[in-house]
């Protein structure tokens, strides 16, 4: 049975330069910069922004990734379920917002 | 001559994976791209010994313990020990030799063996400085095998002036219980607090306390003075304790560590991991440069490592080097027999007994 998702595939990332390596290059450089070492913020912080946001993102192989990444910045569980739940509580607010749509168009409607 | 002291065994303990075979006793082989001779003259890297100026001697593989991630397969019913002649004999090298400077003490818990104490006297009055590992736990187990108590450890060591460097995962109970057993971070934190009562890890004190973390999967050590800023801060708020210096150390892929990453599948991908950290500036610093590590049976080793995979050390005029053949030249012009499993002291910021390399 195949499936889309295979968790060996994520040492494959540097293929995504086939048919346009220039591009995955720059990504790769452009990544690099951003999470490679400590700079406005620590290599520990950016890694529980991305785990947030792999999370947000729903996308495993960035969450197992991510997950190491922090563990290996040196974050605890703890650390990592709180960011998880600002990833969370981000999307929660985001719908809720929604609602004063809502409320003008039941307003536009009903009154 | 024999250098081994049988102590004598107890009912296996269920959760002991030692079943007196030893299922990876050999060199973790990898892959042919974890060869790590190759990888060294890939890179023109050259790696003599520089010096012996510790040597660390496994007394025992006895221990009050049975960790996850134990590269000796330490636990209560292991029984293989250095016998009093061999103990002798390292105090010999020892006064033979004065550019030995430190006397490493290791195991299993090396405070079990029968011999600790008068090593630790003899070695502290020839003036050398003495490491004692120490897992913070043994103080509170009764002795496995005689039964004795060794709540007089904290003070035996501050007595005889022993640095003592003791193993804490972490500063939370979830990864230090997860790979050293339920409880353990209870008793640590106990002990450290007797440490502590006696002086050691004092900011005016000369009595050294040093933590070891190792992490708690296959994964690496985060940065080893970031961590150690972590440490202080925690266990201090939340316990009142402190400490002199933070070792990182990662975890190797022998013995214990292996069957669990074989076990689990992620052998390969471990190995890929710390292939991918090779760090030129960490090979440099590796301590089997620096030191002489010494086997239950009185047998040299360039490392503890190569001592749990039966990996030699090289000699001229000796097929097999031990402490009763020790020769302080033939050692320097020794070429250290590396493996696979050296990756893991040159990833990243590097690892050794005394922390990053690099």
């Amino acid at each position: 049975m195949s499936n889309y998702f295979d968790s060996d595939d994520l040492a494959r990332f540097g293929e995504i330069g086939q048919h346009g390596q220039k591009l995955a290059d720059d990504f790769f450089k452009y990544y690099g910069a951003v999470t490679g070492s400590d700079g406005a913020l620590t290599k520990r912080e950016k890694a529980l922004i991305a785990l947030a946001v792999a999370h947000s993102e729903k996308f495993a192989y960035c969450i197992d990734a991510y997950t190491t990444a922090c563990l290996e910045s040196g974050s605890n569980p703890e650390q990592m379920m709180e960011a998880v739940h600002v990833a969370a509580v981000m999307k929660a607010g985001i719908t809720l917002v929604h609602s004063v749509q809502m409320h003008k168009h039941l307003d536009k409607l009903v009154s | 001559m024999s250098a081994v002291l049988k102590i004598h065994p107890v009912a296996p303990d269920s959760a002991d994976t030692h079943d007196g075979r030893d299922p990876l006793a050999a060199p973790p082989a990898g892959l042919a791209r974890h060869d790590f001779d190759a990888l060294l003259a890939a890179r023109g890297l050259n790696l003599p010994p520089q010096s012996i100026s510790t040597l660390q001697v496994n007394i025992t593989r006895l221990c009050n313990q049975v960790c996850r991630h134990c590269h000796v397969d330490a636990s209560p019913t292991r029984t293989e020990a250095l016998s009093r002649e061999g103990v002798e004999r390292c105090i010999a090298l020892l006064a033979a030799y004065p550019e030995i400077r430190t006397l490493d003490i290791t195991g299993g818990a090396p405070e079990l063996h029968p011999d600790f104490a008068w090593m630790v006297q003899e070695a502290r009055a020839l003036g050398r400085q003495v490491l004692v590992r120490h897992n913070l736990t043994v103080t509170f187990d009764p002795h496995p095998q005689t039964g004795a108590s060794m709540a007089h450890l904290p003070d035996f060591f501050a007595r005889h002036g022993c640095e003592v460097v003791c193993s804490l995962p972490y500063y939370q109970a979830y990864f230090t219980d997860s790979q050293r057993g339920r409880g353990v971070f209870d008793k640590s934190i106990e002990g450290l607090k007797r440490l502590n009562a006696l002086g050691y890890g004092q900011p005016d004190s000369d009595r050294v306390l040093n933590l070891v973390y190792n992490p708690a999967g296959p994964y690496l050590p985060a940065a080893q003075a970031t961590l150690q800023t972590d440490f202080k801060r925690e266990l201090q708020a939340r316990f009142g304790i402190v400490f002199n210096s933070l070792y990182t150390i990662t975890n190797m892929p022998i013995h214990r560590f292996a069957l669990h990453l074989h076990k689990s599948g992620q052998f390969e991908a471990y190995m890929d991991k710390l292939l991918t950290a090779f760090n030129p500036q960490a090979a440099e610093g590796v301590m089997c440069r620096n030191l002489i590590s010494v086997g239950y049976d009185g047998s040299l080793y360039d490392c503890d490592f190569n001592q749990q995979i039966e990996l030699p050390a090289e000699m001229a005029g000796s097929a097999r080097p031990s402490i009763f053949d020790f020769n302080f030249a033939a050692l320097m012009q020794r070429r250290i027999r590396f493996g696979a499993h050296c990756l893991g002291c040159t990833a990243g910021a590097g690892s050794s007994c005394g922390g990053v390399t690099a």
